[in-house]
Formats: C-alpha cells, sequence, structure tokens
C-alpha cells in the first residue's frame, strides 16, 4: 500500500498526469457518460446523452476553438500539428517499401480516457493530447488487402487498445506507448471477411464483429482480453441442422451463406447481462434463389445475447426476407423511461429501411412501429408483430422498380442519440430514390452484392430528424437547404439541452434538442464523424472529426 | 473543367455510397445536387476488387480440369460451378475459398462428404479441376450471366396517356422530345432520364436582402448560414444568411420531377418507357 502510493507520487513528480495515460477504469461505461469517452458509443447505453452542461443553451453562442490537429496515416506517419512522431509498424503483409503518408479519414467513434484521445481509420491508430491535440503516437497495420470502407473505432481496456483491421486482424496496443502486445485473426480473409467494427470491452470480454459481401455468415464473437483467444462465438444465421430459424431459409447450405454479418457495435444492458446489436442484411443480397427463401432469421434483426455465454435470449427482425442490403446494424439505445403511462426498459432503433422500432428490451416484445422515411415505398404491409413485410414489387426487376430508400438507405451507420429531457431519438436520414434493376435472371441468383444494377435518382432532401419513441411519429426535422441530400455524420445530446451534428455542407451545429432551432455552428468543410464530449481540468470539450483532422472546442 | 470536375466528386461520393457498408457521406460538397443519376452496372467494380484475386493456372491445366469438371461434377454442381442438381455453389464453399491447389478438394472428392460419394481421381486430377474452379473470379459485384435481353414491358398506347397527362404541360414528342429515343438508344437510359433528366438548366436562385434589393444567379451552394450565387457576370457572392433574413428562393428545374417521384407506379413507368421508345 505504502509502496504503492509512493510510486505512483514519483510518477506524478517526474510526468504531469496529462502525458501518463493511465488504464481505463473498467466501471467507467457503465456510468453515465459524463467526463470522458470511454467506449464507442460514450456509454453502454449508446444514448450518446452526456450529462456536462458547462456548455449549454445559455453560453453555446460563445463555443470557441480550443485547438485542431491533422493526422495522417500510412507508414510515413507523423502529423503537421506538433506530431512527428514516429510511426510503430506492425502487419503481416510484407514489406512492400514504405508508401509514405497518405490522406486520413476518421469516420468512428474517438476514445478520451485520463486526458488522452484513441482514434483510429483503416490500418492506422493515434493517440492524441486531448488538451492541446499534439500526438503522443501513431500506429500502423501493412495490410493484405480487404474493403477499406472504414474503421468504426478502437475499444479499450486496461491498458490495453483494440483495433480490427480490413485484412480481419484484432490488434492489441499498449496505450501507453502504441506498442503492438499481439494480433489475433478473427476472421477468414480467404473467404472475403473485412472486418471494421470497433471492439467493445465488456467484462472480460472483447467483443468484435465483421463485414462480408460473399455470402458468408456473421457472427459476434468473445475474446479475452489479455490473449485474444475465443471465449465464444455466436452466429447470426443457422450453421448445422436443428439451428433455431433454419425453417425461414430454403436450405442449409442458404442458411450457411445467408450473411447477417455484424459491424456496429450493440449496446449492454448490465441489469440483465444483455448485448443487444443489430445484424445485417442477407445475401446474396439482391437476388431471390429458392436457397434463401424465407424471412432468413437472424439477419435485418435486434438481438439480444448474454455476454457470458453468447446464447440469445430473444430477436426481432424488423426486415424480415431483406432484397436491399439495408442491414440493420444501426445502434439500439437503450432508455429506460415512461411508456403510455407505466416506466418500462426499451431499446429504440430506426433502421436503415426507413422505420423507426420500440421493443421491451427484458423480452423482445414489440412495443412501436413508425415510418420516419416518408419516401419510403416499399412495404406491402405492417404485420400484426410490427413488422414491415415487403412488397415483392419493389425488388430489383427487370424492366426496373422505383424504389425509396436508395442503397444507402433511409438512415446508416451514423450514431443516433436520445435525450431524457426531450424524449426524442435523434438521427440523420435521407429521402433518396433508385430504379433497380435485375440484371441476373439465373433462377440460383448471384452471389453477394450483384444481380442488379442500382440507378440514383436523387432525392427529396436531407434531414435531422427527431422522433418520438412513445409513438414512433416524428416529432420534428429539419431539412438542409440546397436540392441535394445524403447522410449527416451523427448525433451528440448533453444535458446543457444542446443536440450536435454535422450538417450536409461541412458545419458543425448545435441545436435546440426541442424543436430543432439552431443555436450556434462552425464551418469546418467536413465533418465525418458524431460528434462528442468529453470535461478535462474544468473544461468542457466538444470533438469531431472532419476527414483527417481534429477539432476541439470549449468555452474561455 | 470545374464543373467537370464537380460531377466526377459527385459521381464518385454516390457511387461509393451504393455499398453495404456505406462510408461516410462526402457530404460536404453534396447540395446542390448537380447530377443525381448514377450507375452501378450488374458486375464487376465493388469492394471484392479490394481482394487479392488467384493467379491463374496456365492454360492447359485449366482445359484438363475443364474437362474432367464436365465429367464428374457437372451434374450437381453446375458447369459453372455455382450449384446444380443437388450440388451447392462451389465458388463461395468455404472449402473452396480456402483450398489452394485442390489439396482440400481432394480430401472431399476422394473421399466423399454428406450424399457426396467417394470419386476415384488421383491428387493430380483434383489438382487440375482445383485449378479449374479457383479460374473463376470471385468477390466484388458478382459479374451477371444471364442479362435480361430488354427492359420493355410496358403498354406504349397506355404510356401515351400516362405522357398526356403527367408530362405534356412542359414537353411534346414533335417538339422538345423529338427523336429522344434515338438520343437515348438504351431503353434503361432512356427510363433513368425521363425520370431524372441531366438537366441542362442550373438551379438558381433568388436573393431578396431586407432592403428589397434582389440578387439573382445561378446556385453554388446553400446551407443554413450562407448561400452562394454566381451572377451573370460570373462572379460568385456569398451573402450570409440569419434564419429567414434575407428571403432565400431556390429555382430547381427538376422540381417537377423530383415531386412527381412519389407518385409514380412502377407500370406507369414501364409504360412510359414503351412509348418514349416510339420517338425514334
Amino acid at each position: 500500500m505504502t509502496k504503492l502510493v509512493l510510486i505512483s507520487l514519483t510518477a506524478l513528480s517526474i510526468f504531469p498526469p496529462a502525458l501518463v495515460a493511465q488504464p481505463l477504469d473498467p466501471t467507467s461505461p457503465f456510468k453515465a457518460l459524463g467526463d470522458s469517452w470511454p467506449t464507442y458509443a460514450g456509454d453502454y447505453s449508446s444514448k450518446r446523452y452526456s450529462s456536462l452542461k458547462q456548455v449549454n443553451q445559455s453560453n453555446v453562442k460563445n463555443l470557441t476553438l480550443a485547438w485542431v490537429s491533422r493526422v495522417s496515416a500510412g507508414a510515413g506517419g507523423g502529423g503537421r500539428f506538433g506530431g512527428g512522431v514516429p510511426t510503430i509498424v506492425g502487419g503481416e503483409a510484407p514489406d512492400a517499401g514504405s508508401s509514405g503518408a497518405q490522406t486520413a479519414n476518421v469516420r468512428g467513434s474517438i476514445l478520451e480516457v485520463n486526458g488522452v484521445l484513441y482514434l483510429s481509420a483503416p490500418d492506422n491508430a493515434w493517440a492524441v493530447d486531448a488538451r492541446d491535440g499534439h500526438q503522443l503516437w501513431h500506429y500502423f497495420w501493412r495490410t493484405k488487402g480487404g474493403t477499406h470502407i472504414g474503421n468504426r473505432g478502437l475499444g479499450m481496456w486496461g491498458n490495453w487498445l483494440y483495433l480490427e483491421t480490413p485484412d480481419d486482424y484484432l490488434v492489441c496496443l499498449d496505450a501507453r506507448t502504441g506498442k503492438e502486445r499481439w494480433h489475433k485473426e478473427i476472421a477468414n480473409f480467404n473467404q472475403q471477411y473485412f472486418s471494421t467494427m470497433a471492439p467493445i470491452a465488456i467484462g472480460n470480454h472483447i467483443l468484435i464483429g465483421t463485414g462480408n459481401d460473399l455470402d458468408e455468415p456473421g457472427y459476434v464473437q468473445a475474446r479475452d482480453p489479455e490473449t485474444g483467444d475465443v471465449q465464444w462465438t455466436f452466429y447470426t444465421v443457422p450453421m448445422k441442422a436443428g439451428d433455431a430459424g433454419l425453417e425461414t431459409w430454403g436450405s442449409l447450405d442458404g442458411a450457411r451463406h445467408g450473411a447477417g454479418n455484424v459491424w456496429i457495435p450493440g449496446s449492454y444492458d448490465p441489469e440483465t447481462h444483455l448485448y443487444i446489436f443489430g445484424t445485417g442484411n442477407p445475401s446474396p443480397a439482391y437476388t431471390n434463389p429458392p436457397s434463401r427463401s424465407g424471412d432468413n432469421l437472424f439477419t435485418c434483426s435486434i438481438v439480444a445475447i448474454d455476454v457470458d455465454t453468447g446464447k440469445m435470449a430473444w430477436y426481432y427482425q424488423v426486415n424480415p426476407h431483406d432484397t436491399h442490403d439495408w442491414d440493420s446494424t444501426e445502434t439500439p439505445i437503450l432508455v429506460d423511461g415512461d411508456f403510455h403511462g407505466k416506466p418500462r426498459k426499451m431499446v429504440l432503433h430506426a433502421d436503415r429501411n426507413g422505420y423507426f422500432f420500440t421493443l421491451d428490451r427484458l423480452t423482445g416484445e414489440h412495443l412501436v412501429t413508425g415510418k420516419f422515411s416518408e419516401a419510403a415505398n416499399w412495404v406491402k404491409e405492417i404485420n400484426a408483430n410490427g413488422q414491415p413485410i415487403r412488397n415483392p414489387e419493389k425488388d430489383s426487376t427487370v424492366a426496373g422498380s422505383l424504389t425509396s430508400p436508395d442503397n444507402g438507405g433511409a438512415t446508416n451507420w451514423p450514431p443516433p442519440s436520445y435525450s431524457p429531457d426531450t424524449g426524442l431519438f435523434y438521427v440523420p436520414t435521407n429521402e433518396a430514390y433508385s430504379e433497380y434493376y435485375l440484371t441476373e435472371t439465373d433462377p440460383r441468383g448471384a452471389m453477394g452484392l450483384g444481380g442488379k444494377e442500382e440507378d440514383g435518382l436523387g432525392t427529396l432532401g436531407g434531414y435531422l430528424t427527431a422522433i418520438d419513441y412513445k409513438t414512433g411519429k416524428v416529432a420534428w426535422r429539419h431539412r438542409y437547404p440546397g436540392t441535394g441530400g445524403n447522410l449527416g455524420s451523427g448525433m451528440l445530446t448533453t444535458a446543457g439541452k444542446l443536440l450536435f451534428a454535422g450538417d450536409l455542407a461541412g458545419n458543425l451545429v448545435a441545436y435546440d434538442p426541442g424543436d430543432g432551432r439552431i443555436l450556434w455552428h462552425s464551418h469546418l468543410g467536413q465533418v465525418s464523424n458524431a460528434p462528442e464530449t468529453y470535461m478535462l481540468d474544468g473544461h468542457q470539450y466538444i470533438l469531431v472529426a472532419a476527414g483527417d483532422s481534429l477539432f476541439a472546442f470549449t468555452l474561455y | 473543367m470545374g464543373k467537370r470536375v464537380l460531377s466526377l466528386l459527385a459521381t464518385c461520393a454516390l457511387a461509393m455510397a451504393v455499398r453495404a457498408q456505406t462510408p461516410a457521406q462526402s457530404s460536404a460538397q453534396a447540395p446542390p445536387q448537380t447530377r443525381p443519376a448514377t450507375t452501378v452496372r450488374g458486375g464487376g467494380g465493388g469492394f471484392g476488387d479490394e481482394f487479392p484475386q488467384r493467379e491463374k493456372a496456365d492454360q492447359a491445366t485449366v482445359d484438363r480440369g475443364k474437362a474432367l469438371y464436365g465429367v464428374q461434377c457437372n451434374f450437381c454442381h453446375g458447369s459453372d460451378a455455382r450449384g446444380g442438381e443437388g450440388g451447392p455453389n462451389l465458388l463461395r464453399s468455404d472449402l473452396v475459398l480456402n483450398d489452394k491447389n485442390g489439396e482440400s478438394i481432394a480430401q472431399v472428392v476422394q473421399n466423399g462428404r454428406g450424399e457426396m460419394p467417394p470419386i476415384n481421381l488421383t491428387n493430380q486430377q483434383v489438382s487440375d479441376i482445383a485449378a479449374y474452379i479457383h479460374s473463376f473470379r470471385v468477390g466484388g459485384y458478382d459479374i451477371s450471366r444471364m442479362t435480361p435481353p430488354s427492359i420493355l414491358v410496358g403498354d406504349a398506347a397506355a404510356g401515351e396517356k400516362a405522357f398526356q397527362a403527367r408530362c405534356a404541360g412542359c414537353h411534346s414528342p414533335t417538339g422538345d422530345l423529338k427523336g429522344v429515343a434515338s438520343k437515348y438508344s438504351n431503353p434503361k437510359r432512356l427510363q433513368n432520364t425521363f425520370l431524372m433528366p441531366r438537366s441542362g438548366t442550373p438551379t438558381t436562385v433568388t436573393v431578396t436582402m431586407p432592403g428589397g434589393q434582389r440578387l439573382e444567379g445561378r446556385l453554388i451552394r446553400i446551407d443554413d448560414f450562407t448561400v452562394t450565387l454566381a451572377g451573370a457576370d460570373g462572379l460568385q457572392r456569398t451573402i450570409r444568411r440569419d434564419g429567414d433574413t434575407p428571403k432565400v428562393e431556390i429555382h430547381d428545374p427538376l422540381k417537377p420531377h423530383r415531386d412527381m417521384l412519389p407518385t409514380y407506379s412502377d407500370t406507369e413507368i414501364h409504360n412510359l418507357t414503351s412509348y418514349l421508345v416510339t420517338l425514334k
């Protein structure tokens, strides 16, 4: 005891505390989101609602740039803003000669733990000082290839960080130095898996998921934080005779090639030990071979599994037999609140297919279905269980079908937020149409994303949409000006009665979460991830990424 | 030049959006959207290109393998290895994807598995068959093989009626649309184009200042905070916006087309296309 105190005192006297990356307190993601940002969505509920209120409606107009930091990807490393730290290089690919610095694009969540920010892009991780943005270290992974579409962020457990790579490794780094501790293969590269998810640390589990565009089965896996060894695997599709849901496929081979990949982290309910997440689309995505006739469980579903065993507690399918590659991986948000006069534990989800759902998170019981996309036109009926049932005429057809959403979806991976102050769920939305043509008439269908041509026809607009979870109705929505449309980059709400979001024109904007009134903005040229917030030295910071740059705002 | 770069950017951004895991939208430059239509053809390209493809074996080996495959495997697994009478698609089989030169495939071929009987083939023969199976491209957007010959299924007479009701207010088959079917000889392009044309007319904007002064020009960009327009002199002006001040009116030449998107039935679209293809 005494010795420990002495050591820490010595450490303090040599290094100011800010420069020593300290381990993550494992209980911190359980707490209401506040000073730090220790996991993908800030806390396990995924509300992205911060209890911080130093920045609030009365003073947000004075929000000021604290610092800008720019990171470079690749073996060249080194940032321009006080960077220049050496790059630590790992990876299984042969060193084909350094390609020098590449432009980074930070789209994922950024962790803030004890004064240090940890961020990522495909094949890259960085530590940056949260007080002034100067770089502490940079790690670069030499890749074998695979789909480099994005990286959703890092996971943290004690002193260790976890990064998924597009060529399917889980890399464990020492958060203090950026040095690699180990890497483990988490999916089969030959089967064209690619891994983008932010790992989630819960108890003594590191939860991972992967992506795939070649009919390969999706899964969630728990790994040991110290060794990276597999603890359990939960497949999202039936893998053998007797597995639940097999009756919703045309054949076992169809189910085993049915996808349902999990590439966005889920949420965690500590009371029930349930990890609740969304699953991807069934495959082949656009064609309907007999091998995938049926509802295709458990694709396009919200699924709850026991975090210690990987056993499923319940599921609710939000898009039976999807035919448009509309993954249902969008973050489910856990909310305790009133539901028609009774307190209820719920999960809220806005789907790429244009529909919003409120479920009971203890049982998976359906409570509400709402339509938040006006343009969505693919549904024949909402069945007795609240599920939107597709109109097969809106599948890809030889003569073409005019369908909304487009493949990008009414919403997508950009994280939503929920504010208990307003009872509203905030989500970026798009009202786009495509003409979907079937180009493969082989009754066996195509593989993966093949067999169709999608021609975008434009959009009726991009919106910031606020949804009432009790009714599923849109409470208000803000239309981004202009004739185009797209999805914004994600949401943050705070106890300062503020809603932060990037718009479509490169502004970081603060809104009144009650009615969408604009209170503050700054034009950054681009906003590439969902805004976050943290508190250091008595100052609240608002943090956002803009491609290869980080912008931190505060009050002076 | 600038315009070309912009439209290229827009095309890239839209093409990028059509993927299973949709990336961050390159949204900063999104509004105003000049060219909404994008094309993702039914094959090639896409993500799988980021996975290394196999080196093709020499043609003699592939030919030997193809001949053996035709005799021994074709019936159950299909001539293209995508599955047939009872046998699964081999191209996406995890065993085949992880096989290098037939060593894993030989285990199954020579010993049988499930309903598949053992087949008397040497390691060399299986290796040749593997070379044939591995010669197919796997991944990315699967290239369509049985492509439909035509998209035309509509009733031209009904399409003409629909044209009169929907389109005749602005367009004429003997005027601006004379020969439109020759201009767009691919009916798919014609269909996409009448739904959302590539407008030759730019989106314009009128800005009325509090003092009554009016500014008009081509809309360059707009958000909640500024609007930029280019006047007749080609010079850009950016005007600050504070809520409803100044008054901003956007004139979108494609608005009638945009407004109609929610109102069509697919049958009506197909009828219109079948009529428009007659306007040679």
